[in-house]
């Protein structure tokens, strides 16, 4: 305790020890643990057969194929997950409600029913996807379905993440705005959404490491070609099967590294707009 | 500029928050929209923001019909009872939005809007925080930040919306003095709400007492304190007591005595309003007297409440400090100035 002295702050709830015994502790078991297991896994290789794996080939397709269509996705869930929160948040509609709640749903989908049912809309044959193979475009078996699936996956996240802050900005400050003579592009452009960037960031984040991480809904619809549309997870189900143990660790091993680096900049930047905007005070 | 409100009526899905109210604003005068919550006051002064629009009745800027102009258009400055300062922005940057957005044609190059945001920042004692963001700052800094903020758009008409209403009593005291020495410098036309008589009477010009969308009473502070003309008026503005008397041949009585005051409005039932102060302590009959209910010290007088006629009606009445008056003790009084209104 006399260690941790100088982190104390008087509170009126006591336990400062225990909580954060238990934080580390847990925090070990269900995160540290096992990513730790997964780096061992893959140095098992050695420095040489470890970039050797890395650098294969079809490995560098698949990181590429997860990672852009990722960041697509995720870009994508940010321009229309925040017109969604707007319009929940400032419209008042019949069956907003019901909007509401809908928007949750692909949290709550088994991610594999997610999947048959987008391969079945958007395949050759399927309800848009017939439209779309008679301009020439295939949009199942591609990076372009892989995409969409991710877009169904992550757009919650940012929906939920956006939506809290938009409730909080008040409609005093667009007035304002408008009072001082901007019109409603330069109130939208330079005040709305600068002040919602954190939260946009947030669920920039959120929606991108779900999309780079999902498994089960991409599968169907990703028609797993090597070096077009396979992506990283199912590679290394793929190495997994193949008994090939150390392999598959390698990769998720430079997932988790690619991952971590751009999460931890996402959250560097948001901490700095955080500190800057003052929220929280 | 004057600005001129003709017949306005606005409603809210039926509900009527103003009814046909005209007022009068002179050029470079400080008035004060006065009244309680649900009077009106703050949709009287988005109204001539152009935050919202009439449900009937026309607003002029000058001799210029500004009814149908947008917010923009009407180049007035607002300030917000909570500021709402972009928190994204640094003070500097806030003070120079409003000309930051301007269409090119019109807008300052950058340098003279850096200079004329600082210039402004100066005015409200604000130089040396340009950088900060409105998050740093105490409430009453923000406050100042937000009306320079306004300022900077070289407003025609300055609208404040209850400015000091989130701020403590000290702070307000000091912002009060500090927005009539600005007025004073720069000869803005300014329109402010308030729900406190106190601030509205040390700060204004002009009062304009509403009440349920109307408005009761326009006059200096001096009129209105002295010369209410209506019941609520007297009721709101300073404190006030009010007895139902009856008139007969030019005498009052309250119940069945004569109370030593006489009027000459023609006979019947009535409500007599007098001021705790305006009294005088008299011996004999012919007064109003009660009995010490209770008694307090107000500063440098002792506010007494007395109960006349058994506990039938209580009226407040200022005795000096060291008046030996104590509970239970007999009063006569009569009122020194006073209005009667029609019963209630």
């Amino acid at each position: 305790m006399s260690r941790f002295g100088r982190f104390r702050q008087p509170s009126v709830i006591p336990g400062f020890g225990l909580t954060l015994g238990f934080t580390l502790a847990y925090f070990s078991l269900i995160i540290l643990v096992p990513l730790v297991a997964l780096v061992l896994r893959s140095a098992g290789l050695g420095w040489n057969g470890f970039w050797a794996a890395a650098l294969d080939a079809r490995v560098l397709a698949s990181l590429r194929t997860s990672f852009l269509t990722a960041l697509i996705a995720a870009g994508i869930n940010v321009v229309f997950g925040t017109l969604i929160a707007w319009v929940l948040v400032r419209y008042r509609f019949p069956g907003r409600r019901i909007f509401d709640a809908m928007v949750d749903l692909p949290f709550a989908l088994p991610t594999a029913v997610a999947g048959i049912a987008l391969t079945a809309i958007y395949a050759p044959n399927g309800i848009v996807g017939q439209f779309a193979a008679q301009l020439g475009w295939r949009i199942a078996y591609t990076p372009i379905g892989i995409t969409i699936a991710m877009i169904f996956i992550g757009l919650p996240f940012v929906v939920r993440t956006i939506q809290p802050i938009l409730e909080e900005t008040s409609k005093e400050v667009e007035e304002a705005s408008a009072t001082l003579g901007a019109n409603r592009f330069q109130t939208i452009s330079r005040v709305l959404l600068p002040s919602l960037a954190p939260a946009i960031m947030t669920g920039f984040a959120l929606a991108f490491a779900r999309a780079v991480g999902e498994y089960g809904s991409v599968i169907f619809i990703a028609g797993n070609i090597p070096f077009v549309s396979e992506i990283a997870p199912l590679l290394i189900v793929i190495r997994l099967e193949e008994f090939n143990y150390a392999g598959a660790a390698v990769i998720a091993t430079v997932m988790l590294a690619i991952s971590f680096v751009m999460l931890f900049v996402i959250n560097l930047i948001q901490a700095w707009s955080r500190r800057r905007y003052g929220y929280g005070s | 500029m004057e600005v001129r409100v003709q017949n306005v009526r606005k409603e809210f899905d039926r509900f009527p928050a103003l009814h046909d109210v005209s007022l009068d604003i002179k050029s470079g005068e400080l008035i004060a929209l006065l009244g309680p919550s649900g009077s009106g006051k703050t949709t009287l002064l988005r109204l001539i923001a152009g935050l919202e629009r009439p449900t009937a009745g026309k607003i002029f800027f000058g001799q210029e019909d500004a009814s149908e102009k947008s917010v923009q258009e009407r180049n007035i400055g607002f300030v917000f009872q909570h500021y709402a300062l972009f928190r994204h922005m640094t003070i500097l940057e806030n003070v120079s939005f409003g000309l930051e957005v301007r269409p090119r044609s019109t807008r300052p190059p950058k340098a003279e809007i850096r200079r004329r945001a600082r210039e402004l920042l100066d005015l409200v004692q604000l130089s040396g925080l340009e950088k900060r963001y409105p998050s740093q700052l105490s409430g009453g800094q923000r406050q100042r930040v937000a009306l320079a903020r306004a300022l900077a758009i070289e407003p025609r008409v300055l609208l404040l919306d209850e400015p000091f209403g989130a701020l403590d009593a000290q702070v307000r005291r000091e912002l009060r003095k500090w927005l009539r020495e600005i007025h004073d410098r720069t000869g803005h036309t300014t329109v402010f709400v308030t729900h406190d008589q106190e601030e509205a009477l040390e700060l204004a010009d002009r009062l304009c007492v509403m009440s349920q969308g109307k408005i009761e009473q326009v006059g200096t502070p001096d009129t209105v304190y002295d010369q209410p003309q209506s019941p609520f008026v007297f009721g709101f503005i300073g404190e006030s007591s009010a007895l139902p008397v009856n008139i007969e041949r030019g005498d009052i009585w309250l119940g069945d005595r004569p109370i030593g005051i006489s009027s000459p409005e023609a006979s019947g039932a009535a409500r007599l309003f007098f001021r705790p102060h305006d009294i005088e302590l008299v011996e004999g009959d012919a007064a109003l007297s009660g009995v010490v209910a209770s008694s307090r010290r107000v500063g440098g007088t002792r506010r007494v409440e007395l109960d006349i006629g058994g506990a039938a009606h209580r009226v407040e009445i200022d005795l000096p400090f060291d008046h030996p008056a104590g509970e239970r003790s007999q009063i006569s009084f009569r009122p020194k100035r006073w209005k009667l209104f029609p019963p209630a």
